[in-house]
């Protein structure tokens, strides 16, 4: 087993460090550290100058624009631009759209989305959690009729996160209501978000930002060309997707840069008794937790990945770094927050004090709060421990 | 130690629960958070009018002496109902008055707090101290006129709302030091004065307090005897924490009973998904929490009352609350992570109250000194 980079990984990384250097303006990267929130303009702005570098979607066929990386390049990468404080790629058209399209779409679909997704022409968003159908996502009721050459799609999506700078969206419905098992009759459609008879109605979470949003389908006519896969296999389609791309969900790359954040907000901070905070024996230990955590993290996921070197597939143990990870992510949050005490505590800088880190702290609590979706979202980590249980266990 | 609740107080609470239902509903609460001044005049008119400001206010007063043990339902009542009126901080105010303050200042003060005139809040937190109770540094210099203050007050809770501030501040000594803090009246409306008001991630008015030569009247005799500000600073926090314990105990109530009724009605493959042991286990635990809390909660108002009495030390006081404390911030922190994870998506959406009772929760794990704080200190005084 082999936990260390190779010389050639390690060229590599400092290629892209030296690259990021460069392409990664000081400014979008303090808006990035400093968690404040990013437009639509700079989320896509950062997806368009991945693509002048050809670095958009790595793990793509390279006759998209891939780069036949190995999976370690690939994960070096990530975490690197993760360490640099670049904004987030919205993997919604580069890390699943995309790649559905790629395995199951037509060659017309895939000349008509993937350039512009690569290059970040299109905003696209997730069709998938229904008001009744969470967890139970194979339930879900949103109906797609077919009337000769059109899809007619009635129905409610639930969370669906920013939907309201969408261009497209992916969509599970339900094509066929007469089937025994709930998993079959519903197709993967792709609807444009200006077709008429779409409402998007954002849904603000608890920190008051506009984030995730309730879209509504009334008799909304989409053409049958943007099926993706056979009608009434859409849970094929979304079960390749679930499976698709779990490395990664561990965000390591993030959580580093955030933890050196937090033991530079430590060292800097006063603790109860004026000394510095990172002194404070009980804090500085639920930091020294947290990094070891993160390193058992980052160790599991570098074994996972020197088995796929290896050639081996990652089975449901992929699962494992969504649950930690998002753990991790959160007390970090969690620890960002409880280092200002009381001080965290406005919703909004008062404007009266030291500026920048006066907006950085009213930040912490709402963020605090907001990153408890990770434990929801993407399958929640009770469902990712029923898939272990199930897959790993045996049970 | 009296579990039962006697009558009257059992009256009390249920008048106002029932007032709350129907007048401080999530809704109505809503349209509270949402107008200028963030908080209901009617709400406060009808709680004096309740006596609640007069319950704990001395008979001199025209109040009921009623001890912090007294107001665990009133204050578990307002924890369920989110409630953002500034009680609590007048309560605390009001103490530091009473058990500080001249007699004139008590007769020109506590009659106006108990019947529901006068709002007060306590200006303490500053930038530099975290929870650290005798890091102040802002200072009161004596002059030919008087007392003035020079410095800032972070994060002063209800302080838009309110007409007089007790400020703590040192007139000698450095931060860390408690000898030279003494308790100051300030007029909101004071000369030098400088107010930034916002709301605080839980939707509670705030603001902070510049204060730039204000003339400032010391209360009692704090400001010329070492040690008497701190003490009656140190016992009036501990009351304040006691009593957002019992706020607490009341909010997590909320958050179960909420959890409870999602996890019975909410069906994700054709059972409700509260037929799954591994949420039945949680919601137990989240249950088990709240009874632990409660009954910190009671420890904490006891022992308050009895060191009041001079039965307890002043150290048995402080080992009760902290160790109060320590239980209810845990307690608060994991009933709230749970009761949004428990809720899915929905525990994070503005438009239900699970999310203002996470939020609420999470600035009562901040506020009165979190649970590494009461955790140093219970340990110190082991």
């Amino acid at each position: 087993m082999n936990l260390e980079l190779s010389p050639e990984e390690l060229a590599f990384r400092d290629e892209v460090r030296g690259w990021l250097r460069g392409a990664l303006a000081p400014a979008l990267r303090d808006k990035v550290v400093n968690f404040e929130k990013l437009s639509k303009e700079e989320l896509m702005g950062w997806n368009r100058t991945l693509a002048e570098r050809g670095w958009a979607a790595p793990e793509w066929p390279t006759e998209w624009g891939g780069t036949d990386w190995s999976v370690v390049q690939r994960f070096i990468f990530e975490e690197e631009c993760a360490f640099a404080g670049t904004p987030p790629l919205v993997p919604f058209g580069l890390k699943m759209c995309a790649p559905v399209l790629i395995r199951f779409g037509t060659q017309h679909q895939k000349e008509r989305f993937l350039p512009r997704i690569y290059r970040g022409d299109d905003f696209w968003c997730q069709g998938y959690s229904e008001p009744g159908s969470g967890s139970d996502l194979a339930s879900l009721k949103t109906r797609a009729e077919r009337r000769g050459d059109k899809y007619v799609v009635n129905g409610q999506k639930i969370w669906t996160t920013l939907a309201h700078y969408a261009d497209w969206i992916f969509c599970l419905v339900r094509t066929d209501v007469t089937v025994e098992k709930k998993q079959e009759g519903i197709s993967f459609l792709l609807i444009d978000m200006k077709t008429p008879g779409i409402t998007v109605r954002p849904l603000p979470l608890l920190d008051g930002e506009p984030e995730v949003n309730e879209v509504f389908f009334d008799n909304v006519e989409v053409p049958v060309e943007n099926l993706v896969h056979e009608e009434g296999k859409g849970w094929t389609v979304a079960k390749f997707l679930l499976g698709h791309e779990r490395l990664g969900t561990g965000r390591i790359g993030g959580s580093k840069r955030e933890l050196a954040q937090l033991k530079e907000i430590a060292a800097r901070l006063p603790g109860d008794d004026g000394r510095p905070l990172s002194q404070d024996r009980r804090f500085a230990d639920r930091v020294a937790r947290l990094e070891i955590d993160l390193q058992a993290l980052e160790i599991t996921n570098l074994r996972f990945l020197d088995a796929m070197r290896g050639g081996k597939p990652i089975g449901a143990e992929a699962n494992i770094l969504k649950i930690k990870g998002t753990e991790i992510q959160q007390m970090l949050t969690e620890l960002m927050m409880s280092a200002y005490g009381p001080l965290a505590l406005p919703k909004h800088a008062p404007g009266a004090g030291d500026g920048l880190d006066e907006a950085f702290a009213a930040r912490l609590a709402g963020r605090y709060g907001n990153y408890r979706k990770t434990s929801i979202y993407g399958g929640s980590n009770e469902i990712q421990r029923n898939i272990l249980a199930k897959v790993a266990l045996g049970l | 130690m009296h579990f039962d609740r006697n009558e009257e107080q059992q009256l009390l609470a249920e008048s106002l629960r029932r007032w709350l239902a129907g007048n401080y509903g999530f809704e109505q609460r809503r349209a509270i958070l949402g107008s200028e001044a963030g908080a209901s005049d009617t709400a406060w008119s009808t709680f004096a009018e309740m006596g609640l400001t007069a319950l704990p206010m001395p008979a001199e007063a025209e109040g009921f002496g009623a001890g912090a043990a007294d107001l665990i339902d009133v204050m578990e009542a307002f924890g369920e109902a989110l409630v953002v009126e500034p009680y609590l901080s007048t309560l605390v105010a009001a103490r530091l008055v009473e058990r500080a303050g001249s007699d004139a200042q008590r007769t020109e003060l506590l009659p106006r707090v108990a019947s529901g005139e006068a709002r007060m809040a306590l200006a303490h937190d500053e930038a530099g101290q975290r929870h650290g109770a005798a890091r102040i540094a802002t200072r009161a210099t004596r002059g030919a006129d008087g007392y003035t203050l020079e410095g800032t007050k972070r994060v002063v809770m209800h302080a838009p709302l309110v007409d007089h501030v007790v400020v703590s501040a040192r007139v000698s000594g450095e931060p860390g030091q408690a000898d030279g803090i003494a308790l100051f009246l300030v007029a909101k409306d004071a000369a030098g004065v400088t107010a930034s008001p916002y709301r605080s991630f839980d939707d509670q008015p705030a603001a902070d307090l510049r204060f730039s030569g204000t003339p400032a009247q010391p209360l009692g005799d704090t400001a010329e005897r070492a040690g008497a500000g701190f003490a009656a600073l140190d016992e009036a926090l501990d009351y304040g924490c006691a009593l957002a314990c019992a706020e607490a105990v009341g909010a997590i109530k909320y958050a179960n009973e909420a959890t409870l009724e999602y996890i019975k009605t909410r069906k994700q493959f054709g059972v409700p998904i509260g037929s799954f042991q591994v949420l039945q286990h949680r919601a137990v635990d989240m249950l088990i929490e709240w009874e632990l809390a409660r009954s910190m909660a009671m420890l904490a108002c006891t022992r308050i009352d009895a060191a009041a009495r001079g039965t307890v030390s002043a150290d048995e006081r402080r080992r009760a609350v902290s160790a109060a404390k320590v239980r209810i911030s845990e307690a608060a922190r994991k009933v709230s992570q749970e009761a949004v994870q428990l809720h899915g998506g929905m525990g994070l959406a503005e438009e239900l109250k699970i999310s203002h009772t996470f939020r609420r929760l999470t600035a009562l794990m901040l506020a009165w000194g979190d649970a590494d704080h009461h955790l140093a200190r219970f340990t110190g005084l082991s």
